[in-house]
C-alpha cells in the first residue's frame, strides 16, 4: 500500500525539466553554443557598461580601436598575446594531466630572474647571440626547476599541487621585491629599480615586435606535436583521465607528473626570458603581471589545444588592451578586462553543460504520466 | 612580555580575515564543494562592504556610524554569498570542473573588487573610495572600561575590534553546528559520500548550495576586513593580495576543523606582522614571504602524516551526479 502509492506519487511529480545526456553532438552545433555563451557574456558586460551610463556599442567598438586601430595598438597587442600564449601552453601541458598548475606566475619569475642574471651581471663575458642563448637556457632551466619541486611533492607524497604553486608563485613576486630593494638595486639608497639591460642581452626585432612571437608560434606546433603525436602525450593524457589506469598499464606515473612538470615550467621560464630581454628589458615585480592566472583562462576555453591557444589568446590580448583605452576615453577601469575575463569564463563553463546534456521539458500531464 | 603582548595582540588582528576565509570554506569544503575562489569572494565582500558603507553615508549624508559598520558586515556577505552562488550554479547544476570555476571566481572577484573600487573612487570627490570617520571609529578597537584595564588580560581579551569576536563567535557556532547537530551531521555526510547520503533521504543539492553560500558570505566577511579595518575604510587596489589563498591552505593545516582554524589563523597572522616586532636581521622583503613559505611547509608536513581522522571530506572536488551513481 504505502509503496504504491509512493510510487504514484513520483509518477505524479515528474520534473518541470529533466537532463539527458546527448550521445553526439555536432562540432557545429557546440561551437554554435559556445558562441551564444560568448554573447551572452558580452551582454552581460554590455549591461555593466549601460548601468556605468556609457554606450556599449562605442565602448566595445573603442576597445577594438584601440588594440587594431595604429600600428603601435597593434604591436601592443601583440605583445600582451605572446606571454598568455606562451604560459596557456605551460598551463596546458599541466591541466592536460589534471595538475593543477597555477603557479606559471611563479614559473615565469623564476625564469626572469635567472635570465636577468645573467643579463646584468655576465653580459662582457660573451659575445650577443651566445649571451642570449645562455640566457634562454638558463631562465628555461629556473623555470623548469620552479615547476618540479611541487611535482616531486605531489608525485612522492600526494601534496596538493594547487596551493604548493601558488604559494611559489608569492615566494617568487617575494624574491624580486628583496632583490630590486637590496642586491640587485640599480643606485643604492635611491629608487628601488633594476638596471636596464644592456643592448647585448636584448631580443632582436622581427616586423616591429620582439622575436618572441616568433618563438611562441614554434612552439605551438610543438606543443601541439608533443601532445598529440608522441608517446609522452599519450601518457600525460591517460594520467589525467586516470592515474589509476596508467598504474595497470604499466606506466610510472610518477616520473610522467615529474618530467611533464618540469617541461610546462620550461616553458614559462621561457615566457619569463622573452619577458625581461623582449618586451621590459629589466626586470620588475611587474614582469609576469598576472599572465599565468589569465593563462588558465585561456588554456581552459581552447580545451586546452594549442592551435585554438593562439585565437584565444589573441581575443584576450584585445581585452586587455582594450580595456586600456576605455580607461582613457571613457574613465572606465582597466580591471574591467579581468571582470570580463572571469565573466566570460563564467559562461563557457556552464555552457559546456548543455554540450554535454539535453534538457527535456514536461510535456502535457498525461504524457508525462505514462511514461 | 610586553612584546609578548603586542605580537599576540597584533597577531589575532592580521589573523581575523584569514580566519573568516578559513571558516568560510572549511564549511564549503565540508559539503564536498572545493571553492578555489575565496580570494575572489574576499575581493567581492571587500568593496561591497565598503560599498555599503559608503551607500548609509551618501544616503544620509553622515559621516556613517553603527548602521554603516552593519550595513557593511551585511553587504559584504551577501556578495560573498553571490560568488559563492555563481559557484554553486556551475559546479552543481551546471556540473563544471570545481578547479576552474574555483578560479574564474578568483579571477571575476579580483576584477570585481578592483574595477568598481576604481569606479567608486572616481566618482567621490576625493578621488579615492573612502568611508566617513564615523564608521571608521566603528571598526577601531574597543574599550571595556574595567575589563579592558586589567594588566595584560585586557589587552589579551578585551581590546580587538568587533569583527575579531564575531569571527571567534562563528568559529564556536560552525563547531557545534558541525558536530552537535542534525543538520551538521547531515552535511558532513553530503561531503563525505553524497550517494550514501541521498540514498538517506538527504537532498544533495539543497545542502551543497546552502554550505556553499553561506561559507562564500562568511569568505566576503573576511574580505570586508581587510578594506574596512586593515586598509581603515579607504580602497586599496589588490588589497586581499593572496590572503584568500592562504586561507585555503589554512583550511589543510586546521584539519577541517573550525576550532583549530582559530589556532591556524593566529599563527599565520603573527607570521604576516612579525617583522615589527621580532627583529631579525633580515630584509623586509623576506619577511613577507614567511606566511607564503609557512603554507607551503603546513602542506608538506600535513601531507605526510595523512591521518584519517583529519583527512579531507571523502568527495571534496568531485561533483555529483545523481544518474552515473
Amino acid at each position: 500500500m504505502n509503496l504504491i502509492r509512493s510510487r504514484s506519487a513520483v509518477e505524479k511529480k515528474e520534473p518541470f525539466v529533466r537532463m539527458v545526456k546527448r550521445s553526439g553532438i555536432t562540432w557545429r552545433k557546440a561551437y554554435l553554443i559556445r558562441a551564444l555563451a560568448l554573447i551572452c557574456a558580452l551582454l552581460t558586460g554590455a549591461l555593466i557598461i549601460l548601468l556605468l551610463g556609457h554606450n556599449p556599442v562605442s565602448v566595445y567598438a573603442d576597445m577594438i580601436k584601440g588594440s587594431f586601430g595604429s600600428r603601435i595598438s597593434r604591436i601592443e597587442t601583440i605583445k600582451i598575446a605572446i606571454p598568455l600564449l606562451g604560459s596557456s601552453l605551460c598551463v596546458a601541458l599541466a591541466f592536460k594531466m589534471k595538475f593543477w598548475n597555477i603557479g606559471a606566475e611563479g614559473q615565469i619569475l623564476a625564469g626572469a630572474i635567472a635570465a636577468s642574471y645573467i643579463a646584468l651581471f655576465h653580459h662582457q663575458s660573451m659575445p650577443g647571440p651566445l649571451l642570449l642563448i645562455f640566457m634562454f637556457l638558463v631562465a628555461v632551466l629556473a623555470g623548469g626547476l620552479w615547476g618540479l619541486i611541487p611535482a616531486v611533492f605531489k608525485a612522492r607524497f600526494n601534496i596538493n599541487e594547487t596551493l604548493f604553486t601558488l604559494m611559489f608563485n608569492y615566494i617568487a613576486l617575494g624574491f624580486i621585491n628583496y632583490l630590486q630593494n637590496g642586491p640587485w638595486k640599480e643606485i643604492p639608497g635611491g629608487f628601488p629599480k633594476i638596471a636596464m639591460f644592456a643592448f647585448d642581452a636584448r631580443l632582436p626585432k622581427v616586423f616591429g615586435v620582439h622575436i618572441g612571437w616568433i618563438i611562441v608560434l614554434a612552439l605551438v606546433f610543438l606543443v601541439y606535436g608533443y601532445m598529440k603525436y608522441t608517446k609522452h602525450g599519450y601518457e600525460i593524457s591517460v594520467v589525467g583521465e586516470s592515474s589509476n589506469t596508467a598504474l595497470y598499464a604499466g606506466m610510472n606515473v610518477r616520473k610522467i607528473i615529474i618530467r611533464t612538470m618540469f617541461i610546462s615550467g620550461a616553458i614559462a621560464g621561457l615566457v619569463g626570458f622573452m619577458q625581461v630581454s623582449g618586451s621590459d628589458y629589466t626586470l620588475t615585480n611587474y614582469t609576469a603581471n598576472g599572465v599565468g592566472f589569465t593563462a588558465i583562462t585561456v588554456a581552459w576555453l581552447s580545451k586546452l589545444n594549442p592551435l585554438i591557444m593562439v585565437a584565444v589568446s589573441a581575443f584576450l590580448a584585445i581585452l586587455q588592451k582594450g580595456s586600456n583605452r576605455i580607461q582613457t576615453d571613457f574613465k572606465i577601469p582597466a580591471s574591467a578586462a579581468s571582470l570580463l575575463t572571469g565573466t566570460i569564463l563564467f559562461f563557457m563553463l556552464g555552457c559546456e553543460f548543455f554540450i554535454t546534456y539535453k534538457l527535456i521539458f514536461r510535456k502535457g500531464q498525461k504524457n508525462g504520466r505514462n511514461r | 612580555m610586553d612584546v609578548i603582548v603586542n605580537l599576540f595582540c597584533a597577531a589575532v588582528l592580521a589573523g581575523t580575515p584569514l580566519l573568516f576565509g578559513t571558516l568560510g570554506e572549511i564549511l564549503t569544503e565540508k559539503s564536498g564543494n572545493l571553492n578555489l575562489g575565496v580570494e575572489g569572494m574576499m575581493f567581492m565582500g571587500a568593496i561591497s562592504g565598503l560599498a555599503g558603507a559608503l551607500f548609509y553615508e551618501n544616503l544620509f549624508s553622515v559621516p556613517g556610524g553603527i548602521p554603516a559598520a552593519v550595513l557593511a558586515v551585511v553587504f559584504s556577505f551577501l556578495f560573498g554569498m553571490l560568488g559563492a552562488l555563481i559557484y554553486s550554479f556551475l559546479t552543481v547544476t551546471l556540473r563544471a570542473n570545481q578547479n576552474v570555476t574555483g578560479l574564474a571566481l578568483t579571477i571575476f572577484g579580483t576584477g570585481f573588487g578592483n574595477f568598481f573600487g576604481d569606479v567608486i573612487g572616481g566618482r567621490s570627490a576625493s578621488g579615492y573610495a573612502a568611508v566617513g570617520a564615523a564608521t571608521k571609529a566603528v571598526f577601531q578597537n574597543i574599550r571595556i572600561p574595567y575589563l579592558s584595564d586589567i594588566p595584560y588580560l585586557g589587552k589579551l581579551l578585551f581590546s580587538y575590534n568587533f569583527l575579531v569576536y564575531l569571527g571567534i563567535a562563528v568559529a564556536v557556532t560552525m563547531a557545534v553546528f558541525l558536530n552537535k547537530t542534525r543538520t551538521g551531521l547531515n552535511l558532513r555526510a553530503v561531503g563525505e559520500d553524497p550517494a550514501a547520503a541521498d540514498a538517506a533521504g538527504i537532498n544533495v543539492t539543497k545542502y551543497k548550495y546552502f554550505a556553499t553560500c553561506i561559507g562564500g558570505g562568511i569568505c566576503g566577511i573576511g574580505g570586508m576586513y581587510i578594506s574596512m579595518v586593515i586598509c581603515s575604510g579607504v580602497w586599496v587596489n589588490n588589497c586581499v593580495s593572496g590572503m584568500g589563498w592562504i586561507a585555503v591552505a589554512l583550511v589543510i593545516f586546521a584539519t577541517w576543523s573550525p576550532s583549530r582554524a582559530l589556532l591556524g589563523s593566529l599563527v599565520f597572522g603573527g607570521l604576516s606582522i612579525m617583522r615589527m616586532y621580532i627583529p631579525l636581521g633580515i630584509p623586509s622583503q623576506i619577511y613577507d614571504i614567511f606566511p607564503y613559505l609557512a603554507t607551503v611547509i603546513v602542506l608538506i608536513a600535513t601531507g605526510i602524516r595523512q591521518s584519517r581522522e583529519h583527512a579531507i571530506p571523502k568527495s571534496t572536488g568531485v561533483n555529483y551526479f545523481r544518474e552515473e551513481r
